[in-house]
């Protein structure tokens, strides 16, 4: 048993608001500025170059990438050898988070209630989805979530005999339903299988991954490249203002299903998807 | 597409000659509001209405003097905005566009009464195109997740009304050469809707 103090994962989680807010991981950004290169509209390349601009501009004077620095989104894998000291971890959490968006200078993005609508002023609370694994550390992502993106989300209860191809047509639904409002060139962040909520909650894991990586299932990495391949051919483009690089990955997730079901949930993600790891 | 150096606020000719594709900077003043701006606007409007009905022929400016609308939305130009604080010594944080598609509800509403430009990113709907046409009004869109470039063409910016709603409060703001695309112009073409096509066009020909 090894004893972790919540104020340790109070500075953590202050720190990683900030740094994902400013600062892509290396992944993200070598794909958004890749792009560049294979982008053959030049409004397009116009709209990429000014994206990479931006990315600059807010490494050099340490303001967020966008100003929808999100709702802070956590992953939170706890070692069952681990005994936290201090407050609840999801206290620690939160206090994390208004420490990190209110001194960081973030967004506060956040209503206490979806129909009465009172900003709480602190970006508080978090979303926060434990896992329980072997080890004795904690495990924190954090992936702050735009909602321009989280709007043009969608879930579809698919049926088995829908196959492949309904899986295809139902991600490229989405895309295109999705258009200039997600914030194009985009992350499409896709949940296979499971149930209703497990599908939402593993497209929401699939937008993590590293960029340029592919699923270990060899048909699942085909369907990946093949779909990525199918929204490039859309013409959406950059902005929605044409072009050829509407998606800069294609990340499925995968999870055993019941034998009358395949549910599909696709979680769409800007240009800036941001996220930071830290092990404690 | 050209470029075009656009000063704000709007005369009517101006808005005449920018077309649907045409890349502006802008430079002059604009307003931001974005969702909860926009309905307590609306509301501030209807209400108004409700409780005497000369309200309902009032234009812009009559609503700015009777207190209803916190400024003069004639000629004038929103960007629905929703900034990041400003550190020491900034003008403004992180400042770029929010989804437009929102504001549709309140939108026909505000343009009958004079606003003339908007700002924003993404689709509008058939109402806001049709209230666009009928009030010679334009839609530009600014790059979404453009925010820190975006925040340097921001030379002032002070809130001046509903500072309540925090990042969600209306700031009166002086911008130079602030990059934006015209998607849809007073007579309602629409970039949205043609730029893929074109795009893909174009594409199979070079093909």
């Amino acid at each position: 048993m090894r004893t972790i103090y919540t104020q340790e994962i109070i500075d953590n989680v202050k720190e990683m608001c900030i740094e994902a807010n400013i600062h892509l991981s290396k992944d993200m950004e070598k794909a958004v500025r890749e792009s560049v290169s294979t982008e053959d509209s030049p409004l397009g390349k116009q709209i990429l170059n000014q994206l990479c601009e931006n990315l600059d501009i807010a490494a050099a004077d340490s303001i967020p990438i966008c100003q929808d620095t999100g709702m802070a989104v956590f992953f939170v894998n706890v070692g069952q050898d681990v005994h936290i000291e201090g407050m609840s971890i999801s206290d620690a959490i939160n206090e994390g988070v208004r420490l990190g968006y209110t001194e960081g200078y973030l967004r506060k993005s956040v209503v206490r209630d979806p129909l009465l609508r009172e900003n709480t002023k602190d970006n508080t609370p978090a979303i926060i989805h434990y896992d329980i694994v072997p080890g004795d550390k904690i495990e924190i992502t954090i992936a702050p979530k735009g909602f321009g993106s989280e709007n043009m989300s969608r879930v579809f209860m698919l049926k088995p005999a829908d196959g492949e191809e309904g899986v295809k047509n139902a991600v490229l639904t989405a895309v295109k339903e999705a258009g200039p409002n997600a914030c194009p060139p985009v992350f499409v962040g896709v949940g296979l299988g499971g149930d209703f909520e497990l599908a939402a909650l593993l497209a929401k894991k699939a937008l993590t991954r590293k960029a340029g990586t592919h699923s270990e299932h060899e048909h699942i990495a085909r369907i990946e490249k093949e779909l990525l391949e199918a929204i490039n051919s859309t013409g959406i483009g950059p902005g929605g203002l044409g072009g050829r690089t509407t998606a800069l990955a294609v990340n499925i997730e995968t999870y055993a299903t019941h034998i009358a079901g395949m549910p599909l949930a696709v979680n769409m993600c800007c240009h800036v998807n941001r996220h930071v790891t830290r092990v404690i | 597409m050209s470029n075009k150096e656009i000063t704000l606020p709007f005369n009517k000719e101006e808005v005449a000659e920018l077309k649907a594709g045409d890349y502006v900077y802008i430079t002059g003043t604009i307003y931001s509001a974005r969702d909860a701006a926009h309905k307590r606007m609306y509301e501030a409007i209807k209400d108004a209405e409700n409780g005497d009905s000369s309200i309902i022929d009032c234009n812009g400016a009559q609503l700015y003097e009777k207190g209803i609308l916190p400024f003069d939305i004639t000629g004038n130009t929103i960007y629905y905005l929703g900034p990041t604080p400003a550190k020491e010594g900034q003008v403004i944080g992180s400042a770029g566009p929010t989804t437009s598609t929102r504001m549709d509800k309140y939108t026909p509403l505000i343009l009958d009464k004079g606003l003339t430009g908007m700002i924003g990113k993404g689709k509008r709907s058939k109402d806001v195109v049709e209230a666009i046409i009928r009030n010679k009004a334009v839609y530009f869109a600014a790059v979404g997740g453009a925010g820190a470039l975006l925040s340097k063409c921001i030379k002032e910016s002070e809130v001046i009304a509903y500072d309540d709603l925090g990042t969600e409060a209306i700031r009166k703001m002086m911008v130079e050469n602030f990059p934006a695309i015209v998607v849809i112009d007073s007579e309602g073409n629409n970039l949205y809707e043609t730029a893929v096509e074109d795009y893909l066009r174009s594409n199979n020909r070079a093909l």
